[in-house]
């Protein structure tokens, strides 16, 4: 049975803003909407940056990537500032669950001696390469086209730095402030993080912000969270490890859900054009091959003989992935 | 191994330390000056990052936590702020010019020191600030965004809010703020930290924020209230960021000195022009005042201001010269302002208005030595001419300050009945700015200040016109042309509150709400 209150109807003047309904028609409009097309200005800048005068304060020929709408790259999340917030804080919520019963029963004290140090060997360097993925996607926050991806981007960028502190809390879990130096040793020198490192520092010089997409957010991530929050975890899970899997579970879904959204852009920015699609595949082969070196020093480390069948396994899934989105692979 | 004797509890700034700066590493793959471009080409000197306090230890899960608590009651406020119609529970429709104001010049700069700190939040060599500055870029758009939709419901109801980045970027009055942040922008991440973090969000945001918010829940105004109320403990935060900066940056080097007073005495400056648009909203735009522009300026920037200067004088910062003038100038700059906007009424996205005889009455004993003497007079003689069909609107156009582009009608510190205006020359043309303190920023940079796009000389040459616009048609009105450039609703958004449409249904509907008719 329904009930229907009655109230006081008046007829607005208008369902959104002009922007809005230039777009959309003049309809009742969504908070992603009016909270994100086009917000960012993009007509008559008084200055030039002192910091780069050859371009606008907000200018689209910051990448060689060309739209007709850079509204066109949506976030299939929706996710304004309130919906990003409100989905992450119920992740954390989990997360906080997950690691408060880990120190109260100390289950972290009963893992397997040789888990443990695959934990500390490969997950909490990695924090510094997460610091990385921040610094990459504030570089398109900043200077990115278009409220539709840059907002979504300093979401990334600060959810990096929240994978970066979860993997702090693992070390300090496992073992205490040590971890991290040790860590930050490895990172700095050990031949196992030097490739990775050498491709993250040259990804933080690239000036072509949506080259900086593909080669963080595509190909980086697209490769080393499968390797590191798919199949090492599945090894965690089996061998006992599963106290390190409920630490890095907040990782796990994350990657899932941000690559529905980095795969929608590149998909979008792919069928605009020939030369965008010539432009993407490229970047693809030549960050493909590079993170694929960066990274076989990882999986030899967690996989030791069945390494190079981890990788190719993952490649394939990797390419078929792109493929989807309209790539050559 | 003995895990329990390393696994000893951690303090809250140890810990915090661990999860943040810890995270950052000297580059040597690529050069570190590769890596932050934009972190030298200011001159100011930075010897050690690691000195740097964090003015407040948020870790991303609590900061998500925190956070979307405050987001699930700001939206919860605003729709049921919608569903029973909030909009006719402010004190009269007249208010709601005031936020007009707001959205078309507040709002979209939101979003820019939103894009502005995640520059800076990428840009500084140090972890401790950049990360502060990205938690800063995602307040900011926070606060773009809530302002948006608070106000969205307004739009749906009343005119002048509905284009309001498209108004931005053109009409005249609101290239002085879009100017401001563009200025800012521009510059390099440490001037911004000056001009936004430490200029804008500490010093200034008293006589901004506070203002309007406060303004809002004098007349009723439960959906701008209920955002500035959520944004108080973002506000807070960014205040004490800005502080810090500055005392950072005074810290690290002797040579920075010089550079920091020179960015505080042009933004200080640059600020308070802008916030001219703030007393003339809280003298005359209110139907219930707060308190006028005077008393304000008293309390947050003399008294509070004074403090604060006190305090940076161990670092060898003094209070900006300009203050002096503004010291005179807060006795004219309300009435000196709604007087132009009620000649230009007609080109303005907002409505205007005569002051009633009560609130003429409010406005001489706020300002005993200046209202009766120099405005009663002309908003009278504007009111019986208005009675009498001849509503005044001022057809031409005023001439501009260079810098911060605001119509010449300020006057000389020492003769109200004087404009002033002052002259520089750049590359044999000359320029004119609206007082020593803008004459002084102009002259420090004029590279950059002969770039402003100063929207009357845009009229003149012509590119203030849609595509359609014929200029060799007989019947062509250049005035109506901007205005169709600007996407005014003619008639609508524009002209005297009195007779408008916004007058006319906030009656009627208020009406249907507490009348059986």
């Amino acid at each position: 049975m329904q009930i229907d209150l009655r109230t006081v109807a008046i007829k607005p003047v208008r369902q959104t803003f002009d922007n809005i309904a230039r777009r959309f028609g003049d309809k009742p409009a969504s908070r992603y909407q009016e909270g994100t097309y086009d917000v960012q200005q993009t007509d008559i800048f008084h200055y030039r940056p002192m910091w780069e005068p050859e371009f606008e304060l907000f200018d689209e020929r910051r990448t060689a990537i060309r739209m007709k709408d850079w509204y066109a790259l949506k976030d299939p999340r929706q996710f304004y500032y309130g919906a990003y917030t409100i989905a992450r804080s119920r992740q954390q919520d989990a997360a906080e669950a997950n690691f408060d019963m880990i120190e109260e029963r100390g289950l972290a004290d009963l893992l397997p001696a040789e888990l443990r140090q695959t934990a500390l060997d490969l997950l909490v360097p990695l924090r510094h390469a997460e610091w990385g993925g921040n610094m990459n996607n504030s570089f398109i926050a900043a200077y990115g086209y278009g409220t539709a991806i840059t907002q979504p981007c300093l979401y990334h960028a600060m959810d990096h730095l929240g994978v970066a502190q979860y993997l702090t809390r693992v070390g300090l879990e496992l073992q205490g402030p040590k971890a991290l130096d040790d860590a930050k040793a490895s990172w700095m020198n050990a031949p196992l993080w030097q490739p990775l490192r050498r491709y993250i520092e040259n990804t933080l010089v690239v000036r072509d912000w949506f080259e900086t997409f593909v080669a963080q957010n595509l190909v980086l991530e697209g490769l080393v969270y499968p390797l590191i929050f798919d199949r090492l975890d599945g090894e965690f899970s089996a061998k006992g490890g599963t106290p390190i899997s409920m630490m890095t579970r907040f990782m796990g879904e994350w990657s899932v859900e941000t690559a529905k959204w980095i795969d929608a852009q590149i998909k979008v920015a792919a069928a605009e054009s020939p030369d965008n699609k010539a432009l993407l595949n490229k970047w693809l082969a030549q960050y493909r091959g590079a993170a694929l070196e960066a990274i076989a020093p990882l999986a030899e480390r967690a996989f030791g003989a069945d390494a190079e069948a981890t990788l190719t396994d993952l490649t394939n899934e990797f390419n078929s992935r792109c493929a989807k989105q309209g790539l050559s692979v | 191994m003995d895990m329990k004797a390393t696994k000893k509890k951690l303090g809250l700034k140890e810990k915090y330390a661990h999860m943040t700066r810890g995270l950052g590493w000297e580059t040597t793959y690529q050069p570190m000056d590769a890596v932050f471009p934009y972190a030298k080409f200011e001159g100011i000197k930075i010897h050690d990052w690691e000195r740097w306090e964090d003015p407040f230890r948020l870790t991303m899960d609590a900061y998500w936590k925190y956070q979307a608590e405050k987001e699930r009651k700001l939206y919860a406020v605003l729709d049921a702020f919608a569903q029973n119609n909030g909009h006719l529970s402010i004190t009269d429709a007249r208010y709601l010019n005031a936020i007009k104001l707001f959205l078309c010049g507040i709002s979209p700069l939101e979003y820019v020191a939103h894009r502005g700190f995640a520059a800076a939040g990428r840009n500084f060599p140090g972890v401790g600030p950049r990360i502060a500055c990205l938690m800063q870029s995602l307040d900011e758009i926070r606060h773009a965004q809530t302002q948006i939709h608070a106000l969205s419901n307004y739009n749906k109801y009343y005119d002048g809010f509905h284009d309001f980045k498209h108004m931005l970027e053109r009409v005249w009055y609101l290239s002085v703020p879009k100017s401001f942040f563009d200025d800012a922008y521009s510059a390099g991440p440490f001037e911004w930290m000056i001009a936004i973090g430490f200029s804008f969000e500490y010093v200034l945001t008293n006589l901004l924020f506070v203002p309007f918010m406060s303004g809002a829940a004098y007349n009723g105004d439960m959906a701008t209230v209920t955002f500035g109320f959520s944004a108080q403990s973002d506000e807070a935060r960014h205040m004490t960021l800005g502080l810090e900066c500055i005392k950072f940056m005074l810290e690290q080097d002797p040579d920075n000195l010089p550079i920091v007073q020179k960015w505080i005495d042009k933004w200080a400056w640059r600020g308070i022009r802008v916030l001219t648009l703030v007393g003339m909203m809280m003298d005359y735009m209110l139907p219930k005042r707060v308190m006028s522009w005077k008393e304000a300026w008293e309390i947050y920037f003399e008294q509070n201001g004074g403090a604060l200067f006190n305090d940076l004088a161990r670092y060898g910062i003094k209070m900006p010269d300009c203050v002096k003038q503004c010291t005179v100038d807060k006795e004219h700059i309300s009435h000196q302002a709604w007087a132009t906007f009620y000649q230009y009424g007609g080109a303005a996205a907002f409505h205007t208005w005569s002051p009633t005889d009560e609130e003429m009455d409010w406005l001489s004993a706020k300002y005993p030595n200046t209202f009766d003497k120099y405005y009663r007079p002309r908003f009278t003689y504007w009111r019986e001419q208005a009675e009498k069909g001849n509503r005044f609107y001022s057809n031409t156009l005023p001439m501009l300050c260079q810098v911060c582009q605001i119509p010449m009608v300020f006057t000389e510190p020492d003769d109200p009945t004087q404009i002033c205006y002052r002259e520089s020359e750049f590359k044999g043309e000359k320029f004119h700015t609206c007082s020593d303190g803008c004459k002084h920023i102009f002259d420090d940079e004029p590279e950059k200040y002969v770039q402003s796009w100063l929207p009357v000389h845009q009229i003149y040459q012509g590119n203030c016109f849609t595509p359609s616009a014929n200029p060799a048609d007989p019947a062509f009105d250049p005035m109506l042309e901007v205005l169709k450039f600007y996407n005014f609703n003619l008639g609508h958004d524009n002209m005297d509150y009195e007779g408008s449409r916004d007058q006319q249904n906030f009656n009627t509907w208020r009406g249907l709400a507490t009348k059986n008719v």
